[in-house]
């Protein structure tokens, strides 16, 4: 906000203001931007230290192995399954459970309310869990990284807050006036309304469904299930884990090992391309949606 | 309830009252039967995955027999509570979970700071371009953060260690040496979730009446005053909600990401409970054993939400409930 005339003072702070934060978008965009350059340069030449802003002695090396890679493709496929089922099953749910709960005639909303809320501050932990999954004999299976999951408090908290916002009160009571059942005012007149929160909803979900690992991690055995992100862990981080423990090498390893490098680099471009492509489209969605969130804290 | 009227009310009266009030409620609850059906779902699954999990937590206070279920084994007591309280682990493990927690939440002003200065950029079209950059990284997910962090911080080839050669340092082992840990995780997350986390308090800038502005500037505030006198009381109750619900958070310490960055190396830091539990539990197969020292976890923390709640309203700032 800046309104009438501005002090020397406030030129001052401008500037700095200014300064300060194309600092803080180089500090942003610079590891990105280096992950990108580095996944086409030679290693070598990462190695000595000579890429720094351009990319050097360009090498399409790194991404020719990825496309043999055929464990990351699996990953892809079964991520992008994932990710389909599982947004599906949150989106179907957070809006019918949503929608019943920001009615306010409900007989017993309140403690709806509260039996939900209640569940973000205490949970049962990881064991009890991990033994109910077993039991419903869910462990290796799709089923165990989409059920258990199924609906998050907060995105039913935004939901029944937008519904609360939106459609109002008269609308309703003119439903049921002519004789509209809940059923039916719910398909005809919710849903078409209901258009931004659900796009909200499928790409709040459809980025924590790509992004997740640990569910897999606990939940999944056979490794022809793995999702994107345990086959990058084992890419990315397990090897490179194992090279920090037994950092002193010899020859042969080096080269080996510059290859493993570049592969590196580019399964991070890979892996992280849907997301960071489609983002500056869907930007928007994403912040009304914590935007709405932060209406009723 | 207006069409009752009567302000003196005699026995039968108020009986009749009651028995009209209760079948308003039946027809009520009958009108919306399909709400109900709609519902249902929801209803099966919170009970499913977190109400029986709760219940299922008394295996903490059992000896897990994998053949006879949860329910069916026998009664332990708080002898697990007591084994992981002598254990030799215990105090590295509760030392390394605050250690991290109480980091992570000092951090807690940065995203405010940020905000207040991003709502007093001149540029429109800058401002723009500073949310849309910053929220970018919010999207990458732990596995490619923490991928990136070993990459860049390689002590043979890392960029970092390469500035640091070229400043005339020696390298830096980075993920080997534990002190290194909590910096790398917290201020990994710092550069994830700056941006992010503005968007609350951004959304709660807009509300600050232009008004109050013009009164200060008429009284000669700087822009510094404003920030300091007008925007920041304006957005502290934003403030206070945001840090109960971080306090709420506090113990889980994003460990799927501790545990990522986790090697022998740097483990006698990077232990949390959470990694523990894990550990211990789903790899040791220790599931009582676990499931204690997991409870123990939630308590803490719920027992920190609760005081932090009622501090705030003690404060006369808002609170959770």
């Amino acid at each position: 906000m800046n309104i009438g005339s501005r002090s020397r003072g406030d030129k001052i702070f401008d500037i700095m203001n200014v300064v300060f934060f194309s600092l803080i978008l180089f500090i942003t965009i610079y590891p990105l931007y280096f992950m990108i350059i580095s996944s086409f340069s030679s290693p070598d030449s990462i190695n000595n230290g000579e890429v720094w802003f351009w990319p050097k002695d360009i090498t399409f090396e790194g991404y020719k192995m990825i496309f043999e890679h055929e464990k990351i493709w699996t990953g892809y496929k079964n991520s992008i399954i994932y990710t389909v089922v599982g947004t599906s099953i949150n989106v179907v749910l957070t809006i019918t459970g949503g929608y019943v709960l920001s009615r306010k005639d409900l007989v017993g909303n309140k403690i709806f309310m509260f039996f939900i809320v209640f569940t973000m501050f205490f949970n049962g932990g990881m064991i009890p869990n991990y033994l109910l999954v077993k039991d419903l004999g869910m462990l290796d299976t799709m089923w165990a990284l989409v059920i258990p999951n199924a609906i998050s408090v907060f995105n039913l908290i935004i939901v029944r807050t937008f519904f609360q916002s939106t459609i109002p009160n008269e609308l309703l009571e003119a439903g049921i006036v002519d004789g509209c059942s809940n059923w039916k005012f719910f398909l005809k007149i919710v849903l078409p309304l209901s258009r931004p929160i659900i796009a909200v909803m499928v790409l709040f979900s459809a980025v924590g469904h790509w992004n997740t690992y640990f569910s897999a991690l606990i939940y999944l055995r056979d490794a022809d299930l793995y999702p994107l992100q345990l086959v990058l862990r084992e890419v990315l981080i397990l090897t490179q884990a194992q090279e920090v423990m037994d950092s002193s090498l010899n020859g042969g390893l080096a080269e080996l090992q510059n290859i493993s490098q570049l592969i590196k680099y580019g399964v991070v471009i890979i892996a992280s391309l849907p997301v960071l492509i489609l983002y500056p489209f869907l930007q928007k969605h994403f912040v009304k949606g914590v935007m709405i969130g932060s209406i009723k804290g | 309830m207006g069409h009752q009227g009567g302000t003196v009310l005699q026995k039968d009266q108020a009986v009749t009252i009651k028995v009209k009030r209760r079948s308003a409620i039946i027809k009520k609850v009958v009108r919306n039967y399909d709400l109900y059906l709609l519902f249902l779902p929801t209803l099966v699954y919170f009970l499913v995955f977190h109400y029986y999990p709760m219940y299922g937590v008394q295996i903490a206070f059992k000896n897990f027999n994998p053949i006879q279920g949860i329910m069916g084994s026998s009664w332990a007591g708080f002898e697990h509570f007591e084994r992981f309280f002598n254990s030799y682990q215990f105090w590295a493990v509760l030392k390394n979970t605050f250690g991290l927690a109480v980091f992570e939440l000092a951090m807690f002003p940065i995203p405010i700071i940020m905000a207040l200065l991003l709502n007093q950029l001149v540029s429109s079209r800058f401002k723009r371009i500073v949310q849309t950059v910053t929220y970018a990284p919010h999207f990458i997910s732990v596995v490619v953060l923490v991928g990136m962090l070993y990459l860049f911080l390689s002590p043979r080839n890392g960029i970092i260690n390469q500035f640091i050669i070229l400043l005339g340092g020696e390298p830096i082992f980075f993920f080997g040496i534990p002190e290194w840990f909590k910096s790398l995780f917290v201020f990994s997350g710092v550069w994830q979730n700056l941006g992010w986390g503005m968007i609350i308090y951004l959304a709660a800038l807009t509300a600050v009446s232009p008004d109050l502005h013009e009164a200060a500037v008429v009284d000669g505030a700087s822009k510094l005053k404003r920030i300091w006198h007008v925007d920041l009381p304006s957005i502290l109750p934003t403030i206070s909600i945001m840090f109960i619900l971080n306090i709420g958070n506090l113990m889980g310490v994003g460990f799927e990401k501790v545990y990522l960055m986790q090697n022998s190396l740097n483990i006698s830091s990077s232990e949390v409970i959470q990694t523990y539990v894990y550990k211990t539990g789903l790899l040791g197969a220790q599931y009582s054993y676990a499931a204690a020292v997991g409870l123990f976890n939630s308590v803490i923390n719920f027992v920190f939400l609760i005081t932090f709640n009622k501090l705030a309203k003690k404060a006369g700032q808002s609170s959770l409930w």
